[in-house]
């Protein structure tokens, strides 16, 4: 307790320094006057009774040096006093200190902004219960995007018969619902979940309750409705006593029950609904149910594993119920072996997530390393500037501890200016980033929590030991007797000198891999923008009207569609208008079971296609701008009466039939022998990533769907376009809700990933070229101004310029080649990492190697030229005289 | 180097403890010019190093100070024994003795004792 209340009493006197101080000078005073007084009382004259008197005190500095060594802290007063002294060292260097506080600033900004996206993504824990006991089921087969794996009907069974979960719900994402509100109707998206989706994801609610497992008698008998925070906000006025109301869902009564908390989001990370719904109310949500339909993939399976058990155990478990499912169901059930996976990034693109935002952490932390060691080279060519000074302390008494501590304390100021600097702007950046659309759009909120200024700190705090330890290593090492006589230019300095060509190096090696994976992602951008899209977005808006009021009316969902194209092409301006279920790049019904004419038995072993199917109107080819080769489109004259028919893409054709030509080529779909009467050119569907993908178009006046986005090809803006529309459709059916949007906007979001890669690999590529040209520069500019005198007396000898410039600048362009072939080769080692950021990456590529070399080669000449053309306008006249 | 440095300091705030409480209240001229006296000047050292110990002192508990006037009518620091110095210095007395007397002990023995 003693020590411990000493070292409080230390710390308060250490905050008040200078009352300690005041006191003991008042007492030396005192001490100092009374022992004089006493002198002259013993006779001596009043001078010497004073020069005694002080004499007998002692050394009043030494004195108050150990009193303070008692008073305060010392180790942290000495730390101050070394911190001191840094920033005055530093003031006297300013362009040394802005150039040094600038690049840590890029490199730690660079760092912050990413890990922050990291953070936000990845290390954030779902906002569920034990989120790490929780898996998803996935299919074997690795997918992009696509959530929905299994039937309701095959779910239940997985549920049942399982021994190594503890709970297992399903899911449907894609509800879309119009409430109707005290008059008003509020379109919205959310999930239909099993009952016990909330007690397995261990939630409780904000208001109300949450439905459960009991609530569920077969289907329709749970008409309960979950709101989210966020619509309970802003559609209920956050009113409490909503919760017992019926709202009007899809036009029929659901009971709202409960508001989920705020933060609560389902267990996708990206996505945010607006209500739960039991999904055995799926047929009153929906139109129609696939609770017993096991044909159809409608819902995507969670489950939580029993304490104790591995993944692979539950993965045995699940594939031997999945192998029994399909021997007794072996029309329907394929017995597809599954996996599991974490559930948050959609399926499978969380891979792709995690591997883009790791390699660009990689990244980002390879243009720290450069910065490091741009820094070092830069600490250590001061610390030799500075041998004598140093070495003159060290002759003086100074400890080289002590010495050593002051120049990594000098490192450590460095960095944290520069690192509270890029702190600064990457705050300010994230900000920026927050209030961006596709983000905003995400819910995704980058903030800057303890976690990140942890990290930051530790990147600040170990760059400077990366960069203050070079110079120290030096101070420790160094021989004052050796510096003294000779300057830092001779034996020691050579090897000195190879420590920072070493650093050059590697900067040089890791700037150029840098350099390259920007070029790399700027050709893949390239790539991307020149993929063949199978449609022309420019120039064309996508509408969403609600026509939900037609679809109970037998064939008046296909009336309305019919008239309201036919209104919109009346509206001046327009050029081509027609629907699709889904408009490309939103995905579709996938995996559709096409059989060949003849088929007697309809079991998935016995189809030979499972394209993408899309009902679509007369006239959506032509307002999406996708090339009708043969044939000829649906029309409104194929309709349930008359024989089928479809339009399919090239891939459709090729891989049913071959080389035959494919127009009046039979297919049976749904039970329907299907007739081929046009070809269109293949596109994407799902993502820019897939593989040419089968595709069949069918008139929408043959299908049963009701899903409808209205294509229009004008010229016109979105908003004129919703005002038109509207004042159109307003004569046919009054109050119909429409969303227009452009297009090209819709599209951005698709990009939005390959955009971002760019984007990120292009400023880490920018940031590393410009700590390319400050190293080289201050390595070339420094060789030149330590070799002046000697460049003087060759030219005083008569060399010739070349010579001296070969001389000046010729190691820097050394290390420069030496560095960047370093780095393309490994760049093309880390390819593979590439590739999982950038489409199509392809480091081998000749024009990024190329592109990478000049690039190179200009910022090494860019950064040489200065200090060369200081040699060669050296006056050996006046440089002689100078010494 | 150090320990010998703490043995004296020890010392010497022993000193400092046993001469307030003999004394009460002292300021430090008043200490230093008692330790001299009592150690017949035969302990030279500065005067000024008593002022760590001090300081030392006050911050472990044992002593308090303030300000008061002087015989002189000069402003000093006047230092008082807490009722932590008490106890500190019945302690390091008894510590003291202990020591002295193994230390006495060891001086007193002769070859014939040992064997």
């Amino acid at each position: 307790v003693r020590a411990l209340n000493r070292f409080l009493t230390r710390v308060r006197n250490f905050a008040a320094v200078r009352g300690n101080d005041q006191r003991l000078k008042e007492e030396i005073d005192s001490h100092v006057a009374s022992q004089t007084e006493e002198n002259i009382r013993a006779g001596m004259a009043p001078e010497e009774a004073r020069r005694q008197a002080h004499l007998k005190f002692g050394a009043a500095e030494a004195i108050r040096e150990n009193y303070h060594a008692e008073a305060g802290l010392p180790l942290i007063e000495n730390l101050l006093l070394d911190f001191r002294y840094a920033l005055r060292v530093l003031g006297k260097a300013p362009t040394f200190t802005v150039v040094a506080t600038l690049t840590l600033m890029l490199g730690i900004g660079a760092n912050v902004v990413v890990f922050g996206v990291l953070n936000a993504v990845l290390l954030h824990p779902l906002e569920v219960s034990d989120p790490a006991s929780l898996y998803q089921l996935r299919h074997q087969q690795w997918t992009i995007g696509r959530l929905l794996t299994n039937s309701y009907p095959a779910f239940e069974d997985l549920r049942r018969r399982n021994t190594t979960f503890s709970g297992m719900a399903a899911f449907e994402a894609y509800s879309h619902a119009a409430i109707l509100w005290r008059n008003t109707v509020m379109s919205a998206a959310g999930d239909e979940v099993t009952g016990n989706y909330f007690d397995l994801l261990g939630v409780q609610p904000e208001v109300g309750r949450f439905f459960h497992a009991g609530d569920e008698h077969g289907p329709g008998s749970a008409p309960y409705l979950v709101l989210s925070d966020d619509l309970w906000r802003k559609a209920f006025a956050a009113d409490r006593n909503v919760v017992g109301k019926t709202v009007d869902f899809n036009k029929h009564p659901f009971t709202i029950v409960g508001v989920a908390p705020g933060q609560f989001h389902g267990t996708e990370r990206f996505a945010w609904p607006d209500y739960w719904i039991p999904i055995v109310n799926q047929e009153q949500a929906d139109g129609s149910d696939s609770l017993h339909d096991r044909a159809a993939v409608a819902v995507t399976v969670i489950g939580r594993l029993k304490p104790g058990v591995a993944p692979g155990q539950a993965i045995e478990n699940l594939n031997a119920i999945s192998a029994e499912l399909a021997r007794e169901y072996p029309e329907t059930d394929d017995g597809q072996p599954l996996r599991l996976i974490h559930p948050g990034l959609i399926g499978d693109e969380g891979d792709v997530i995690r591997g883009f935002l790791w390699s660009v952490t990689v990244l980002a932390l390879l243009v720290l390393a450069a910065a490091c060691a741009n820094l070092a080279s830069l600490f250590a060519a001061r610390a030799a500037d500075r041998s004598r000074e140093l070495a003159l302390r060290v002759a003086l008494g100074s400890s080289r501890r002590r010495l050593m501590r002051q120049l990594l304390t000098e490192a450590v100021v460095v960095s944290l200016l520069g690192g509270s600097a890029g702190l600064a702007a990457a705050g300010l950046l994230l900000r920026l980033l927050n209030r961006w659309h596709p983000l905003v759009e995400s819910h995704l909120v980058i903030s800057m929590d303890t976690r990140v200024y942890l990290v930051s700190l530790v990147l600040i705090l170990g760059s400077a030991l990366l960069f203050g330890l070079v110079p120290a290593q030096q101070a420790w090492q160094s021989s004052p007797l050796q510096m003294m006589k000779s300057g830092p230019l001779e034996r020691v300095s050579l090897r000195r000198f190879a420590l920072r060509d070493l650093l050059l190096g590697t900067q040089i090696a890791i700037c150029t891999l840098l350099v390259t994976a920007s070029l790399v992602a700027v050709r893949g951008m390239q790539r991307m923008q020149h993929i063949p899209l199978g449609f022309e977005p420019h120039g064309a808006l996508l509408a969403d009207i609600d026509l939900s009021e037609e679809k109970d009316i037998a064939g008046g969902f296909i009336e309305k569609v019919k008239a309201t194209i036919e209104a919109a092409q009346t509206i001046p301006g327009v050029t081509a208008v027609g629907t699709v279920s889904r408009h490309p790049l939103n995905g579709g019904m996938h995996g559709i079971p096409i059989f060949r004419p003849g088929t007697s038995e309809f079991t998935l072993q016995n189809s030979v296609l499972a394209p993408y199917v899309f009902p679509m109107s007369p006239g959506y080819l032509g307002a999406a701008g996708t090339r009708l080769l043969r044939g000829r489109d649906v029309s409104w004259h194929d309709t349930a009466s008359t024989p089928y028919v479809a339009v399919v893409n090239q891939t459709f054709a090729r891989q049913m039939w071959g080389e035959i030509p494919a127009v009046g080529q039979r297919f049976v779909l749904w039970g329907k022998l299907t007739e081929v009467v046009g070809v269109v050119e293949d596109g994407k569907y799902h993502d820019l990533e897939e593989p040419a993908q089968p595709v069949a178009y069918l008139p929408v006046s043959q299908s049963d769907d009701d899903e409808a986005v209205f294509v229009v090809k004008s010229q016109r803006t979105p908003d004129e376009m919703t005002a038109a529309l509207e004042r159109t459709l307003s004569n046919i059916t009054p109050n119909v809700s429409i969303t227009v949007q452009s297009w090209p906007d819709v599209m951005s979001s698709e990009l939005f990933p390959s955009q971002v890669a760019a984007v990120a690999l292009g400023v880490m590529g920018l940031l590393a070229a410009m700590l390319a040209v400050t190293g080289i520069f201050g390595m070339a500019a420094y060789s030149v101004s330590r070799r002046m005198k000697e460049l003087g007396i060759r030219l005083a000898l008569g060399a010739r310029k070349t010579q001296v410039m070969t001389a000046a600048v010729g190691r820097p362009i050394v290390l420069l080649c030496g560095g960047s072939l370093v780095g393309l080769l490994g760049a093309i080692l880390l390819s593979r990492l590439l590739g999982r950021i950038v489409y199509q990456a392809n480091p081998g590529d000749p024009v990024v190697v190329g592109g990478a070399v000049f690039i190179m080669a200009l910022l090494g000449i860019a950064a040489s030229a200065v200090p060369a053309r200081r040699a060669i306008a050296v006056d050996p006249a006046k440089l002689m005289r100078e010494e | 180097m150090k320990q010998k440095k703490d043995v004296q300091q020890g010392t010497l705030a022993l000193m400092v403890l046993k001469t307030i409480d003999v004394l009460g209240p002292l300021h430090g001229y008043g200490i230093a010019r008692r330790i001299e006296q009592i150690s017949r000047d035969s302990f030279s050292v500065n005067q000024g190093t008593l002022y760590p110990v001090l300081l030392k002192l006050e911050q472990e508990g044992a002593i308090a100070s303030a300000w008061g006037p002087s015989e002189n009518n000069r402003r000093a620091r006047f230092y008082r024994l807490t009722r932590a110095g008490h106890k500190l210095l019945e302690v390091e007395k008894r510590n003291w003795e202990q020591t002295a007397a193994i230390i006495a002990r060891f001086f007193e023995v002769t070859p014939a004792d040992l064997a």
